[in-house]
Protein backbone atom coordinates (compact mmCIF):
# COMPACT_ATOMS: atom_id res chain seq x y z
CA UNK A 1 0.00 0.00 0.00
CA UNK A 2 1.33 3.64 -1.04
CA UNK A 3 1.56 6.08 1.67
CA UNK A 4 -1.24 8.13 2.79
CA UNK A 5 -2.09 11.54 1.44
CA UNK A 6 -4.98 12.60 3.26
CA UNK A 7 -6.35 10.61 5.95
CA UNK A 8 -10.15 11.86 7.18
CA UNK A 9 -11.29 10.58 10.78
CA UNK A 10 -14.15 10.90 12.31
CA UNK A 11 -15.18 13.85 10.78
CA UNK A 12 -18.16 15.54 11.42
CA UNK A 13 -19.68 19.03 10.31
CA UNK A 14 -22.71 21.00 11.07
CA UNK A 15 -24.00 24.27 9.28
CA UNK A 16 -24.90 25.64 12.72
CA UNK A 17 -27.73 28.65 12.03
CA UNK A 18 -28.93 30.62 15.48
CA UNK A 19 -31.75 28.25 15.60
CA UNK A 20 -31.02 25.13 13.96
CA UNK A 21 -27.91 23.21 13.33
CA UNK A 22 -28.16 20.70 9.81
CA UNK A 23 -25.98 18.04 9.46
CA UNK A 24 -23.63 18.02 6.35
CA UNK A 25 -21.34 14.76 7.26
CA UNK A 26 -21.48 12.39 10.38
CA UNK A 27 -18.12 10.26 11.25
CA UNK A 28 -16.56 10.27 7.67
CA UNK A 29 -13.27 8.05 7.99
CA UNK A 30 -11.38 7.72 4.40
CA UNK A 31 -8.16 7.66 3.62
CA UNK A 32 -6.52 8.51 -0.05
CA UNK A 33 -3.32 6.96 -1.12
CA UNK A 34 -0.98 8.77 -2.96
CA UNK A 35 -1.36 7.89 -7.03
CA UNK A 36 -4.74 7.12 -6.29
CA UNK A 37 -7.86 8.71 -8.51
CA UNK A 38 -10.63 8.27 -5.87
CA UNK A 39 -14.18 9.65 -7.30
CA UNK A 40 -16.71 11.04 -4.46
CA UNK A 41 -20.04 10.58 -5.65
CA UNK A 42 -23.39 11.56 -4.38
CA UNK A 43 -26.48 13.50 -4.32
CA UNK A 44 -26.98 17.35 -3.59
CA UNK A 45 -26.50 18.67 -0.19
CA UNK A 46 -24.89 15.13 0.13
CA UNK A 47 -21.85 16.83 2.13
CA UNK A 48 -19.33 16.61 -1.01
CA UNK A 49 -18.40 19.86 -1.43
CA UNK A 50 -18.56 20.20 2.25
CA UNK A 51 -16.14 17.26 2.60
CA UNK A 52 -13.75 18.73 0.19
CA UNK A 53 -13.51 22.22 1.12
CA UNK A 54 -12.67 21.01 5.18
CA UNK A 55 -9.64 18.82 3.26
CA UNK A 56 -8.40 22.26 1.40
CA UNK A 57 -8.74 24.05 4.61
CA UNK A 58 -11.05 26.53 3.24
CA UNK A 59 -13.82 25.35 6.08
CA UNK A 60 -12.63 25.34 9.56
CA UNK A 61 -13.18 21.57 11.13
CA UNK A 62 -15.47 21.35 14.09
CA UNK A 63 -14.97 17.75 15.22
CA UNK A 64 -12.98 14.65 13.74
CA UNK A 65 -9.16 15.08 12.46
CA UNK A 66 -7.72 15.77 8.88
CA UNK A 67 -4.10 14.48 8.23
CA UNK A 68 -2.35 15.37 4.84
CA UNK A 69 0.91 13.51 4.18
CA UNK A 70 0.55 12.58 7.94
CA UNK A 71 0.61 16.33 9.08
CA UNK A 72 -2.03 18.46 10.27
CA UNK A 73 -2.96 20.68 7.43
CA UNK A 74 -1.55 24.07 8.66
CA UNK A 75 2.07 22.29 9.46
CA UNK A 76 1.90 20.82 6.01
CA UNK A 77 3.14 22.17 2.97
CA UNK A 78 0.54 20.55 0.46
CA UNK A 79 -0.29 24.16 -1.10
CA UNK A 80 2.58 24.10 -3.06
CA UNK A 81 1.42 21.09 -4.59
CA UNK A 82 -1.96 21.16 -5.10
CA UNK A 83 -4.22 21.97 -7.99
CA UNK A 84 -7.62 22.60 -7.41
CA UNK A 85 -10.72 23.27 -9.50
CA UNK A 86 -13.32 25.00 -8.01
CA UNK A 87 -17.36 24.08 -8.41
CA UNK A 88 -18.01 27.64 -9.03
CA UNK A 89 -14.99 29.14 -10.36
CA UNK A 90 -16.61 30.42 -13.75
CA UNK A 91 -18.72 32.81 -11.64
CA UNK A 92 -15.40 34.57 -10.84
CA UNK A 93 -14.82 35.16 -13.86
CA UNK A 94 -18.23 37.36 -15.01
CA UNK A 95 -17.09 40.55 -16.19
CA UNK A 96 -13.61 40.39 -14.62
CA UNK A 97 -10.72 42.60 -16.73
CA UNK A 98 -8.18 39.87 -16.86
CA UNK A 99 -6.56 37.71 -19.90
CA UNK A 100 -6.45 33.93 -20.24
CA UNK A 101 -3.01 34.32 -19.49
CA UNK A 102 -2.92 36.00 -16.60
CA UNK A 103 -5.56 33.82 -15.03
CA UNK A 104 -3.97 30.71 -15.59
CA UNK A 105 -0.20 32.02 -14.39
CA UNK A 106 -2.27 33.10 -11.34
CA UNK A 107 -1.98 29.46 -10.43
CA UNK A 108 1.80 29.50 -9.66
CA UNK A 109 1.41 32.39 -7.48
CA UNK A 110 1.97 29.91 -4.16
CA UNK A 111 5.13 27.95 -6.28
CA UNK A 112 6.58 31.39 -6.89
CA UNK A 113 6.43 32.28 -3.14
CA UNK A 114 5.71 35.97 -2.35
CA UNK A 115 8.25 39.50 -3.85
CA UNK A 116 9.00 37.61 -6.79
CA UNK A 117 7.80 37.66 -10.90
CA UNK A 118 6.66 34.97 -12.77
CA UNK A 119 10.32 33.47 -14.70
CA UNK A 120 10.72 32.33 -18.44
CA UNK A 121 10.29 28.75 -17.36
CA UNK A 122 6.75 29.73 -16.23
CA UNK A 123 5.85 31.29 -19.28
CA UNK A 124 7.03 27.84 -21.21
CA UNK A 125 5.19 25.62 -18.63
CA UNK A 126 1.54 28.19 -19.85
CA UNK A 127 2.41 27.63 -23.32
CA UNK A 128 2.88 23.56 -22.35
CA UNK A 129 -0.46 23.25 -20.22
CA UNK A 130 -2.60 25.79 -22.55
CA UNK A 131 -1.82 23.07 -25.60
CA UNK A 132 -2.78 20.80 -23.64
CA UNK A 133 -6.45 21.90 -22.75
CA UNK A 134 -7.07 23.09 -26.70
CA UNK A 135 -6.74 26.64 -25.48
CA UNK A 136 -3.71 28.02 -26.83
CA UNK A 137 -5.57 30.18 -29.26
CA UNK A 138 -7.51 31.75 -26.50
CA UNK A 139 -4.24 33.23 -24.44
CA UNK A 140 -4.87 37.05 -24.79
CA UNK A 141 -8.50 37.06 -25.01
CA UNK A 142 -10.55 38.26 -21.97
CA UNK A 143 -11.98 35.65 -19.61
CA UNK A 144 -15.24 37.00 -19.56
CA UNK A 145 -15.61 36.93 -22.97
CA UNK A 146 -15.23 32.82 -23.06
CA UNK A 147 -18.16 30.21 -23.17
CA UNK A 148 -19.15 27.87 -20.41
CA UNK A 149 -17.01 25.13 -21.26
CA UNK A 150 -13.99 27.20 -22.23
CA UNK A 151 -14.15 29.40 -18.83
CA UNK A 152 -13.84 25.80 -17.56
CA UNK A 153 -11.02 24.55 -19.27
CA UNK A 154 -9.18 27.49 -18.44
CA UNK A 155 -9.63 26.75 -14.86
CA UNK A 156 -8.78 23.34 -15.05
CA UNK A 157 -5.24 25.00 -16.70
CA UNK A 158 -4.50 26.92 -13.74
CA UNK A 159 -5.18 23.65 -11.69
CA UNK A 160 -2.32 21.79 -13.65
CA UNK A 161 0.15 24.31 -14.11
CA UNK A 162 1.42 24.18 -11.18
CA UNK A 163 2.18 20.68 -12.55
CA UNK A 164 -0.02 19.75 -9.08
CA UNK A 165 0.82 16.33 -7.26
CA UNK A 166 -2.53 16.55 -5.72
CA UNK A 167 -5.62 17.68 -8.12
CA UNK A 168 -8.85 18.51 -6.62
CA UNK A 169 -11.43 18.97 -8.95
CA UNK A 170 -15.55 19.97 -7.76
CA UNK A 171 -17.62 18.80 -10.39
CA UNK A 172 -15.27 19.94 -13.21
CA UNK A 173 -17.20 19.00 -16.15
CA UNK A 174 -19.81 21.31 -15.40
CA UNK A 175 -20.93 22.97 -18.89
CA UNK A 176 -18.65 21.55 -20.97
CA UNK A 177 -19.63 19.48 -24.09
CA UNK A 178 -19.27 15.53 -24.70
CA UNK A 179 -16.01 16.29 -27.39
CA UNK A 180 -14.17 18.35 -24.28
CA UNK A 181 -15.48 16.10 -21.26
CA UNK A 182 -13.45 12.76 -23.51
CA UNK A 183 -10.54 14.92 -23.81
CA UNK A 184 -10.67 16.37 -20.11
CA UNK A 185 -10.46 12.87 -18.71
CA UNK A 186 -7.61 11.72 -21.14
CA UNK A 187 -5.60 14.26 -19.53
CA UNK A 188 -6.90 12.75 -16.56
CA UNK A 189 -5.96 9.22 -17.52
CA UNK A 190 -2.00 10.96 -18.36
CA UNK A 191 -1.80 12.49 -15.38
CA UNK A 192 -2.65 9.88 -13.61
CA UNK A 193 -0.33 8.02 -15.44
CA UNK A 194 2.19 10.50 -14.09
CA UNK A 195 1.68 9.30 -10.64
CA UNK A 196 -0.43 12.20 -9.58
CA UNK A 197 -3.74 11.71 -6.63
CA UNK A 198 -6.70 13.06 -7.85
CA UNK A 199 -9.75 13.86 -6.20
CA UNK A 200 -13.12 14.17 -8.00
CA UNK A 201 -16.27 15.09 -6.77
CA UNK A 202 -18.75 14.24 -8.99
CA UNK A 203 -22.63 13.18 -9.83
CA UNK A 204 -21.82 11.32 -13.09
CA UNK A 205 -21.53 7.74 -12.08
CA UNK A 206 -21.26 6.90 -15.53
CA UNK A 207 -17.54 8.65 -15.82
CA UNK A 208 -16.40 7.24 -12.47
CA UNK A 209 -16.73 4.24 -12.95
CA UNK A 210 -14.92 4.36 -16.44
CA UNK A 211 -12.45 6.29 -14.94
CA UNK A 212 -11.78 6.10 -11.24
CA UNK A 213 -10.41 3.37 -9.22
CA UNK A 214 -12.16 4.15 -5.92
CA UNK A 215 -15.34 5.30 -5.61
CA UNK A 216 -16.44 6.88 -2.02
CA UNK A 217 -19.93 7.28 -1.75
CA UNK A 218 -21.41 10.32 0.48
CA UNK A 219 -24.89 10.93 1.71
CA UNK A 220 -24.00 12.68 5.50
CA UNK A 221 -22.24 9.15 6.08
CA UNK A 222 -20.12 7.37 3.66
CA UNK A 223 -22.11 4.74 2.84
CA UNK A 224 -19.25 3.01 0.73
CA UNK A 225 -16.19 3.25 -0.18
CA UNK A 226 -14.31 1.14 -2.47
CA UNK A 227 -13.14 0.25 -5.83
CA UNK A 228 -14.94 0.80 -8.95
CA UNK A 229 -15.31 -2.73 -9.63
CA UNK A 230 -16.75 -3.41 -6.48
CA UNK A 231 -19.25 0.18 -6.91
CA UNK A 232 -20.17 -1.59 -9.77
CA UNK A 233 -21.73 -4.51 -8.47
CA UNK A 234 -23.55 -2.41 -5.45
CA UNK A 235 -26.66 -3.88 -5.40
CA UNK A 236 -30.16 -1.23 -5.74
CA UNK A 237 -30.66 -0.99 -1.98
CA UNK A 238 -27.48 -0.04 -1.08
CA UNK A 239 -27.34 2.79 -3.98
CA UNK A 240 -30.72 3.57 -3.01
CA UNK A 241 -30.32 4.39 0.24
CA UNK A 242 -26.99 6.52 -0.94
CA UNK A 243 -29.29 8.60 -2.97
CA UNK A 244 -32.48 8.88 -1.05
CA UNK A 245 -34.38 7.46 -3.75
CA UNK A 246 -34.70 4.17 -6.06
CA UNK A 247 -32.13 3.64 -8.19
CA UNK A 248 -30.23 1.29 -10.47
CA UNK A 249 -26.79 1.23 -12.71
CA UNK A 250 -27.48 0.03 -15.84
CA UNK A 251 -24.81 -1.34 -17.61
CA UNK A 252 -25.67 -0.84 -21.98
CA UNK A 253 -21.85 -1.51 -23.00
CA UNK A 254 -20.29 -4.24 -21.25
CA UNK A 255 -16.71 -3.73 -23.45
CA UNK A 256 -16.83 -0.18 -22.50
CA UNK A 257 -18.32 -0.93 -18.92
CA UNK A 258 -20.29 2.47 -18.69
CA UNK A 259 -22.94 1.98 -16.34
CA UNK A 260 -25.82 5.08 -15.77
CA UNK A 261 -27.73 6.19 -13.24
CA UNK A 262 -31.75 5.33 -14.00
CA UNK A 263 -34.89 5.66 -11.95
CA UNK A 264 -36.08 2.76 -11.00
CA UNK A 265 -40.64 3.50 -11.43
CA UNK B 1 0.05 78.31 -13.67
CA UNK B 2 3.14 76.99 -14.73
CA UNK B 3 4.95 80.45 -13.75
CA UNK B 4 2.50 79.96 -10.41
CA UNK B 5 3.92 76.55 -9.91
CA UNK B 6 8.20 77.66 -9.79
CA UNK B 7 6.94 80.98 -7.68
CA UNK B 8 4.60 79.78 -4.91
CA UNK B 9 5.66 76.54 -2.23
CA UNK B 10 1.85 75.73 -2.02
CA UNK B 11 1.02 75.26 -5.74
CA UNK B 12 3.98 72.99 -5.67
CA UNK B 13 3.19 71.25 -3.05
CA UNK B 14 -0.86 70.96 -4.52
CA UNK B 15 0.73 69.47 -7.69
CA UNK B 16 3.21 67.36 -6.28
CA UNK B 17 0.59 65.68 -3.97
CA UNK B 18 -1.74 66.10 -6.81
CA UNK B 19 0.36 63.49 -8.61
CA UNK B 20 0.95 61.24 -6.27
CA UNK B 21 -2.85 60.77 -5.74
CA UNK B 22 -3.46 60.95 -9.14
CA UNK B 23 -1.37 57.49 -9.34
CA UNK B 24 -1.91 55.97 -5.93
CA UNK B 25 -5.66 56.28 -5.87
CA UNK B 26 -6.52 54.17 -9.27
CA UNK B 27 -3.81 51.77 -8.73
CA UNK B 28 -5.37 50.57 -5.88
CA UNK B 29 -8.97 51.56 -6.78
CA UNK B 30 -8.08 48.92 -9.97
CA UNK B 31 -8.46 45.77 -6.95
CA UNK B 32 -11.22 47.59 -5.42
CA UNK B 33 -13.63 47.97 -7.86
CA UNK B 34 -12.99 44.13 -9.24
CA UNK B 35 -13.38 42.75 -5.51
CA UNK B 36 -16.87 44.82 -5.35
CA UNK B 37 -15.89 46.89 -2.64
CA UNK B 38 -16.59 50.49 -4.62
CA UNK B 39 -18.18 51.58 -1.52
CA UNK B 40 -15.42 51.11 1.08
CA UNK B 41 -13.66 54.17 0.03
CA UNK B 42 -16.81 56.34 0.64
CA UNK B 43 -16.68 54.65 4.33
CA UNK B 44 -13.30 55.28 5.23
CA UNK B 45 -13.68 58.91 3.56
CA UNK B 46 -15.80 59.70 6.26
CA UNK B 47 -14.40 57.98 9.43
CA UNK B 48 -11.51 59.87 8.11
CA UNK B 49 -13.69 63.23 8.67
CA UNK B 50 -14.07 62.17 12.74
CA UNK B 51 -10.34 61.52 12.48
CA UNK B 52 -10.13 65.11 11.46
CA UNK B 53 -13.06 66.46 13.48
CA UNK B 54 -11.39 64.85 16.54
CA UNK B 55 -7.80 66.66 16.08
CA UNK B 56 -9.65 70.04 15.35
CA UNK B 57 -11.38 69.26 18.63
CA UNK B 58 -8.33 68.54 20.64
CA UNK B 59 -6.61 71.32 19.41
CA UNK B 60 -9.67 73.90 20.24
CA UNK B 61 -9.99 72.16 23.74
CA UNK B 62 -5.88 71.76 24.57
CA UNK B 63 -4.86 74.32 22.71
CA UNK B 64 -2.48 71.34 21.83
CA UNK B 65 -1.72 71.39 17.69
CA UNK B 66 -2.17 68.21 16.19
CA UNK B 67 -2.03 67.80 12.37
CA UNK B 68 -6.11 66.63 11.59
CA UNK B 69 -4.17 64.52 8.76
CA UNK B 70 -2.90 62.15 10.95
CA UNK B 71 -5.71 61.93 13.26
CA UNK B 72 -8.24 61.33 10.25
CA UNK B 73 -5.27 58.68 9.20
CA UNK B 74 -5.50 56.74 12.45
CA UNK B 75 -9.33 56.94 12.34
CA UNK B 76 -9.26 55.44 8.65
CA UNK B 77 -7.14 52.78 9.47
CA UNK B 78 -9.19 51.99 13.20
CA UNK B 79 -11.98 51.96 10.71
CA UNK B 80 -10.34 49.60 7.91
CA UNK B 81 -9.54 47.67 10.28
CA UNK B 82 -13.44 47.74 11.54
CA UNK B 83 -14.69 46.58 8.58
CA UNK B 84 -12.69 43.73 7.93
CA UNK B 85 -13.31 42.32 11.38
CA UNK B 86 -17.23 43.15 10.45
CA UNK B 87 -16.63 41.61 6.89
CA UNK B 88 -15.64 38.14 8.67
CA UNK B 89 -18.21 38.51 10.96
CA UNK B 90 -21.43 38.96 8.29
CA UNK B 91 -20.26 36.75 6.11
CA UNK B 92 -23.50 36.53 4.13
CA UNK B 93 -23.67 40.31 4.29
CA UNK B 94 -20.28 41.60 4.07
CA UNK B 95 -21.54 45.02 2.42
CA UNK B 96 -23.32 46.12 5.82
CA UNK B 97 -19.98 46.92 7.28
CA UNK B 98 -19.52 49.45 5.02
CA UNK B 99 -22.93 51.68 6.51
CA UNK B 100 -21.69 50.85 10.00
CA UNK B 101 -18.49 52.19 9.66
CA UNK B 102 -19.98 55.35 7.37
CA UNK B 103 -22.69 56.16 9.94
CA UNK B 104 -19.87 55.73 12.51
CA UNK B 105 -17.79 58.33 10.76
CA UNK B 106 -20.33 61.29 10.32
CA UNK B 107 -22.13 61.19 14.09
CA UNK B 108 -18.44 61.29 15.31
CA UNK B 109 -17.89 64.32 13.04
CA UNK B 110 -21.02 66.07 14.40
CA UNK B 111 -20.41 65.28 17.48
CA UNK B 112 -16.62 66.54 17.71
CA UNK B 113 -17.93 69.46 15.56
CA UNK B 114 -20.22 70.31 17.81
CA UNK B 115 -18.06 70.25 20.73
CA UNK B 116 -15.46 72.21 18.74
CA UNK B 117 -17.58 75.63 18.07
CA UNK B 118 -18.95 74.32 14.25
CA UNK B 119 -17.43 74.67 11.13
CA UNK B 120 -14.06 76.65 10.33
CA UNK B 121 -12.26 77.54 6.95
CA UNK B 122 -9.28 74.51 7.70
CA UNK B 123 -12.68 72.04 7.88
CA UNK B 124 -14.23 73.28 4.80
CA UNK B 125 -10.72 72.57 2.88
CA UNK B 126 -10.86 69.27 3.92
CA UNK B 127 -14.27 68.38 2.94
CA UNK B 128 -13.78 69.81 -0.82
CA UNK B 129 -10.06 69.99 -0.99
CA UNK B 130 -8.10 73.00 -1.32
CA UNK B 131 -4.93 73.99 -3.41
CA UNK B 132 -3.50 76.14 -1.01
CA UNK B 133 -4.02 74.10 1.98
CA UNK B 134 -1.44 71.39 1.25
CA UNK B 135 1.58 71.92 3.65
CA UNK B 136 5.28 70.82 2.80
CA UNK B 137 4.12 68.20 6.02
CA UNK B 138 1.23 67.13 4.00
CA UNK B 139 3.25 66.72 0.77
CA UNK B 140 5.74 64.46 2.85
CA UNK B 141 3.32 61.94 4.43
CA UNK B 142 1.57 61.99 1.43
CA UNK B 143 5.10 61.03 -1.06
CA UNK B 144 5.56 58.61 2.10
CA UNK B 145 2.19 57.01 1.63
CA UNK B 146 2.90 56.88 -2.38
CA UNK B 147 6.21 55.19 -1.81
CA UNK B 148 4.16 52.38 0.64
CA UNK B 149 1.35 52.06 -1.57
CA UNK B 150 3.61 51.38 -5.30
CA UNK B 151 6.26 49.20 -2.98
CA UNK B 152 3.35 47.20 -1.54
CA UNK B 153 1.50 46.46 -5.13
CA UNK B 154 5.20 45.75 -6.91
CA UNK B 155 6.23 43.45 -4.40
CA UNK B 156 2.57 41.31 -3.80
CA UNK B 157 1.41 41.85 -7.20
CA UNK B 158 0.59 38.20 -7.76
CA UNK B 159 -0.90 37.91 -4.96
CA UNK B 160 -2.88 40.90 -4.66
CA UNK B 161 -4.05 39.84 -8.33
CA UNK B 162 -5.15 36.24 -6.71
CA UNK B 163 -7.36 37.56 -3.91
CA UNK B 164 -9.40 39.79 -6.23
CA UNK B 165 -9.91 37.43 -9.27
CA UNK B 166 -10.51 34.13 -6.31
CA UNK B 167 -11.06 34.49 -2.73
CA UNK B 168 -11.09 31.06 -2.42
CA UNK B 169 -8.51 30.03 -4.36
CA UNK B 170 -6.42 32.11 -2.90
CA UNK B 171 -7.30 30.21 0.73
CA UNK B 172 -6.42 27.24 -1.06
CA UNK B 173 -2.90 28.61 -2.01
CA UNK B 174 -2.60 29.56 1.75
CA UNK B 175 -1.97 33.30 0.44
CA UNK B 176 -1.50 34.91 3.50
CA UNK B 177 -4.77 37.17 4.68
CA UNK B 178 -2.84 39.38 6.71
CA UNK B 179 -1.83 40.63 2.89
CA UNK B 180 -5.80 41.53 2.63
CA UNK B 181 -5.56 43.33 5.88
CA UNK B 182 -2.35 45.16 4.88
CA UNK B 183 -4.44 46.26 1.69
CA UNK B 184 -7.25 47.98 3.37
CA UNK B 185 -4.91 50.01 5.70
CA UNK B 186 -3.58 51.52 2.49
CA UNK B 187 -6.81 51.96 1.12
CA UNK B 188 -6.92 54.07 4.44
CA UNK B 189 -3.95 55.76 4.26
CA UNK B 190 -4.46 56.63 0.41
CA UNK B 191 -7.65 57.89 1.21
CA UNK B 192 -6.14 60.44 3.92
CA UNK B 193 -3.31 61.16 1.29
CA UNK B 194 -5.99 62.49 -1.04
CA UNK B 195 -8.49 64.55 1.28
CA UNK B 196 -6.25 67.36 0.98
CA UNK B 197 -7.00 67.50 -2.90
CA UNK B 198 -10.24 66.50 -3.72
CA UNK B 199 -11.88 66.43 -0.44
CA UNK B 200 -13.00 64.07 1.82
CA UNK B 201 -16.81 64.34 0.26
CA UNK B 202 -14.89 62.94 -3.06
CA UNK B 203 -12.39 60.93 -2.27
CA UNK B 204 -13.76 57.79 -3.42
CA UNK B 205 -14.35 59.01 -7.03
CA UNK B 206 -10.26 59.68 -7.36
CA UNK B 207 -10.48 55.59 -6.51
CA UNK B 208 -13.17 54.78 -8.62
CA UNK B 209 -14.19 56.89 -11.81
CA UNK B 210 -10.89 56.38 -13.42
CA UNK B 211 -11.42 52.33 -13.01
CA UNK B 212 -14.64 52.41 -14.03
CA UNK B 213 -13.52 54.51 -17.02
CA UNK B 214 -10.80 52.10 -17.63
CA UNK B 215 -12.72 48.94 -17.03
CA UNK B 216 -14.98 49.86 -20.30
CA UNK B 217 -11.74 50.08 -22.75
CA UNK B 218 -9.33 47.31 -21.30
CA UNK B 219 -9.57 43.49 -21.56
CA UNK B 220 -6.14 42.63 -19.12
CA UNK B 221 -5.90 43.35 -15.63
CA UNK B 222 -2.42 45.22 -16.30
CA UNK B 223 -3.98 47.40 -18.88
CA UNK B 224 -6.60 47.95 -16.41
CA UNK B 225 -4.29 49.36 -13.64
CA UNK B 226 -1.95 51.52 -16.28
CA UNK B 227 -5.31 53.05 -18.22
CA UNK B 228 -7.01 54.10 -14.57
CA UNK B 229 -3.63 55.77 -13.76
CA UNK B 230 -3.35 57.35 -16.85
CA UNK B 231 -6.82 58.56 -16.46
CA UNK B 232 -6.72 59.44 -12.89
CA UNK B 233 -3.44 61.69 -13.60
CA UNK B 234 -5.17 63.34 -16.69
CA UNK B 235 -8.13 64.35 -14.32
CA UNK B 236 -5.64 65.35 -11.54
CA UNK B 237 -3.16 67.66 -13.84
CA UNK B 238 -6.43 69.19 -15.59
CA UNK B 239 -8.52 69.33 -12.83
CA UNK B 240 -5.87 71.31 -10.89
CA UNK B 241 -5.13 73.31 -13.89
CA UNK B 242 -8.61 74.39 -14.73
CA UNK B 243 -9.39 74.92 -10.90
CA UNK B 244 -6.65 77.11 -11.16
CA UNK B 245 -7.45 79.05 -13.79
CA UNK B 246 -11.17 79.26 -13.14
CA UNK B 247 -10.88 79.80 -9.78
CA UNK B 248 -13.12 76.75 -8.40
CA UNK B 249 -12.45 74.19 -6.22
CA UNK B 250 -10.04 72.01 -7.40
CA UNK B 251 -11.31 68.97 -5.93
CA UNK B 252 -14.73 69.71 -7.78
CA UNK B 253 -12.96 69.88 -11.01
CA UNK B 254 -10.75 67.08 -10.92
CA UNK B 255 -14.18 65.02 -9.98
CA UNK B 256 -15.61 66.25 -13.06
CA UNK B 257 -13.10 66.10 -15.85
CA UNK B 258 -12.88 61.90 -14.20
CA UNK B 259 -16.34 61.84 -15.19
CA UNK B 260 -16.04 63.92 -18.38
CA UNK B 261 -13.05 60.94 -19.06
CA UNK B 262 -15.75 58.29 -18.25
CA UNK B 263 -18.32 59.45 -20.28
CA UNK B 264 -16.58 59.34 -23.89
CA UNK B 265 -15.61 55.85 -23.00
CA UNK B 266 -19.67 55.55 -23.02
CA UNK B 267 -19.15 57.44 -26.41
CA UNK B 268 -16.67 55.49 -27.83
CA UNK B 269 -18.42 52.74 -29.25
CA UNK B 270 -16.37 50.83 -31.84
CA UNK B 271 -13.09 50.88 -30.23
CA UNK B 272 -12.94 47.08 -31.03
CA UNK B 273 -15.23 44.31 -31.12
CA UNK B 274 -14.23 42.37 -28.49
CA UNK B 275 -14.32 45.39 -26.20
CA UNK B 276 -17.17 46.32 -26.86
CA UNK B 277 -18.76 42.85 -26.16
CA UNK B 278 -16.69 43.36 -22.64
CA UNK B 279 -18.24 46.61 -22.05
CA UNK B 280 -21.56 44.61 -22.40
CA UNK B 281 -20.61 42.14 -19.76
CA UNK B 282 -19.78 44.40 -17.30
Amino acid sequence: MTEAVFEINNVSYEYRDRLEHTTALKDINLTIHKGDFVAIVGPNGSGKSTLLKLILGIKKLQTGEILIDGKKPKESTFSEKIGYVSQKAASFAKGFPATVEEVVLAGLTKKRGLFSRYKKEDYARLDDVLKLLDIDDLRDKNISLLSGGQTQRVFIARALINNPEILVLDEPTEGIDAKNIHSFYEVLTKLKEAGTTILLVTHDIGVVIDQADEVACLNEHLHFHGTNNEFRNLNEADLSKVYGFPLQLVSHDHDRQCCEVAHND
Amino acid sequence: MIEALFTFDFIRYSFISGLIVGLIAPLLGAFIVVRRLSLIADALSHISLGGITFGLYITSLTGLVINPLISGVVFSVLGALGIEKMRTAYKNFSEISIPIIMSLGIALSVIFLSLSNGFNQDLFGYLFGSISAVTKGDLILISIIGVVVVTFIILLYKEMFLLSFDEEYSEVMKINRFIHIIFIVLVALVISASMRIVGILLVSAMMTLPVAAAIRITSSFKQLIFVSILFGELSVISGLFLGFHLDISPGGTIVLVALVILALTFLVKKVGVGQSDRAREL
